[in-house]
């Protein structure tokens, strides 16, 4: 570790001392481009050509070796096993930031301006902080299984709640497709921190004096919330539902973690590295990593388009 | 957005108002209100809290009772974490603790001052392709990172790299670039150009106002950023699954705890303890230094 922050300490100073060497006026681009010299090699090499590469490379067999056109795309949106992991992405995309950004706006509003807003606001934050390896351990204690026997006590909360409540002990992670609900849940515990957030700023930011017009005409809080609150902080929603969106569909640690892509839990990002380094697909990795990029565009695109119009307005 | 626009100051504001608008809102704040949001906050307590007691209970009630018992019949022992620390061989969690540390400390210190560099360039500094140099930094952003790994790998073994630090650093550095520079250049265009002028007349050339001028006014978006990408590195396992997959020596407690998980499924004492030890780091970080890593977040959320 001391050689590598040595070295590189070493290599800034370098390019300080150069920059410090070249005068003013036109030599001000030359300090432009030493400045950005090692940033665009590192961006060069480590992403761009990467990424340039998986392309190339998801257009060839398991192998990487003949040429096998769109055959790796086509088997995604064909085969049984590949349209379950889909399936279960569609799930994982629509499900998590709508819920998530639902309860953290639910939640912001409801300890907006309350006693202890700050403890209360950590509680809900807290996850945000913890490695989804981490969160994954703590849920799957919660989703534990006892066989329903005499004598056998359940270790998992939400299995004693049932008993509790007299039913019959369940293996959440196992019964597909209600299991990726329960992955869900996690992404959704973890992000709801981050929307509450964003969302919370948001609404300190409304001007008090648009509150205290819609008060004198007498709108009620729930009409408050409907026609002041919620039209204002519309960007800031869109962009939460677009980020917490981005993040579901690179999630990986929590269906690794959780279930290793078993009972038909699997995701494309899971699978990418299951077909990667497991199975030795390397042409259906590629492909799946493209179909992630492909899958983030639009998502991106639609979010600068709102905060453009956002700006404008 | 408010967050950007003032530098020097820590939180959002909030404005202690006791006016019309508190007691419109005190409306709100009904009986079924508070409950909700107690309800809420229990459920988003209780699993990390009873994972907690669980990890300070003796291994045989872990498998027998529920950690609620452990409200009737209190046992408390350290066991757990003196295993899950010190066990002989690949399980013992302690030395990839420490393997957590190489890889985070110099992956957060490399991106953010080759970062601070590029920013001042593109913020301060006017030079042919600026602009279009920006957007394609701004646009590498939603590369997803599983479309780099494979040629990366085989570019690190072509360079005899695999299997030390070395991977890991470059990786998470490389991949935290965009959103660096994209960051710190939004708040070094808030700085008054004035502020840079007056440096300039008075005979400081870039490097002497990089650290004068700028550096001291940057330290809450470095620091703000630099708690983000600790969590983020500290919290993945993906990039370290990827670069120090086969290799125990170089890998990182998520890589062990997921490793566990997958291999020990039902060994409860040592999962619990376990992702305790590594949840400490980062929760310390976070509270710590909450306001700084919400107000990189507000920017971020908000700009990104």
């Amino acid at each position: 570790m001391g050689i590598a922050i040595g070295l590189f300490v070493a290599i800034v100073g370098v390019i300080l001392f150069v920059a410090g060497r070249i005068g003013g006026g036109r030599g001000d681009r030359w300090v432009a481009y030493l400045y950005l010299a090692p940033v665009v090699l590192m961006l060069a090499v480590g992403l761009i050509y990467p990424a340039g590469r998986t392309i190339w490379q998801s257009f060839f067999d398991a192998a990487g070796t003949s040429f096998v056109g769109i055959d790796n795309y086509h088997t995604i949106f064909t085969s049984p096993d590949q349209l379950t992991v889909l399936r279960n992405t569609v799930l994982w995309v629509v499900v998590t930031p709508f819920v998530a950004t639902a309860v953290g706006l639910l939640y912001a509003v409801l300890v907006d301006k309350a006693r202890l807003e700050a403890f209360a606001k950590a509680l809900i934050f807290l996850p945000m902080s913890i490695s989804f390896v981490g969160a994954s351990i703590i849920w799957k204690f919660v989703y534990e299984y006892r066989p329903d026997q005499p004598g056998v006590r359940q270790i998992g909360l939400l299995n004693q709640l049932i008993v509790w409540a007299g039913g019959t002990p369940q293996q959440w992670l196992v019964e597909s497709p209600w299991n990726t609900l329960f992955l869900i849940a996690v992404m959704i515990w973890i992000q709801a921190g981050f929307a509450m957030t964003v969302l919370s700023a948001a609404i300190k930011a409304i001007p008090d004096d648009v509150v205290e017009a819609a008060r004198l005409d007498g709108v009620s809080p729930v009409g408050m919330f409907r026609y002041v609150t919620l039209p204002s902080i519309r960007p800031a929603v869109v962009v939460v539902l677009t980020t917490i969106g981005i993040g579901t569909l690179k999630v990986f640690d929590i269906v690794r973690t959780m279930t290793g892509g078993q009972f038909d839990t699997s995701v494309v990002a899971n699978e990418f590295y299951s077909q990667s380094f497991r199975s030795g697909n390397e042409g259906l990795g590629a492909a799946l990593a493209v179909l992630l990029f492909v899958l983030v565009i639009p998502i991106v695109v639609y979010n600068v388009r709102q905060l453009r119009a956002a700006e404008a307005s | 957005m408010t967050a950007t626009s003032t530098p020097l100051s820590t939180t959002p504001p909030v404005k202690p108002t006791r006016t019309s608008t508190a007691r419109a809102r005190k409306r709100l704040t009904s009986p079924w209100a508070s409950l909700a949001a107690v309800v809420i906050a229990v459920l988003w307590t209780l699993p990390t809290f009873g994972l907690g007691i669980s990890s300070l209970r003796p291994e045989r009630e872990i498998k027998t009772t529920g950690w609620w018992t452990f409200f009737t019949e209190p046992t408390i022992t350290l066991d757990n974490y003196r295993d899950v620390l010190a066990a002989e061989g690949s399980e013992g969690l302690g030395a990839f603790f420490v393997n957590s540390f190489i890889i985070t400390i110099p992956s957060v210190i490399i991106p953010i001052c080759l970062a601070a560099l590029a920013a001042y360039a593109f913020a301060w500094i006017r030079f042919p392709g600026r602009n279009v140099l920006f957007v394609a930094v701004f646009a590498l952003q939603i590369v997803p990172i599983q479309v780099t790994l494979i040629p990366l790998l085989t570019l690190y073994v072509d360079a005899g790299l695999v299997g030390s630090f070395w991977t890991i650093w470059l990786s998470h550095s490389i991949f935290a670039l965009p959103l660096a520079i994209f960051l710190l250049h939004n708040f070094m265009r808030e700085i008054p150009a004035g502020l840079l002028e007056a440096a300039r007349v008075d005979g400081a050339g870039h490097v002497q106002i990089f650290f004068r001028v700028l550096l001291p006014l940057l330290t809450p978006a470095l620091a703000a950023f630099g708690i983000f990408q600790f969590l983020w590195v500290w919290n993945d396992l993906l990039v370290a699954l990827t670069f120090a997959g086969g290799g125990d020596e170089v890998a990182p407690i998520t890589v062990a705890l997921a490793n566990l998980s997958g291999t020990r499924g039902t060994a409860w004492h040592l999962l619990s303890a376990g992702a305790f030890v590594s949840i400490i780091v980062p929760v310390v970080v976070f509270l710590l230094l909450q306001r700084y890593f919400v107000r990189g977040l507000l920017a971020g959320g908000l700009k990104g």
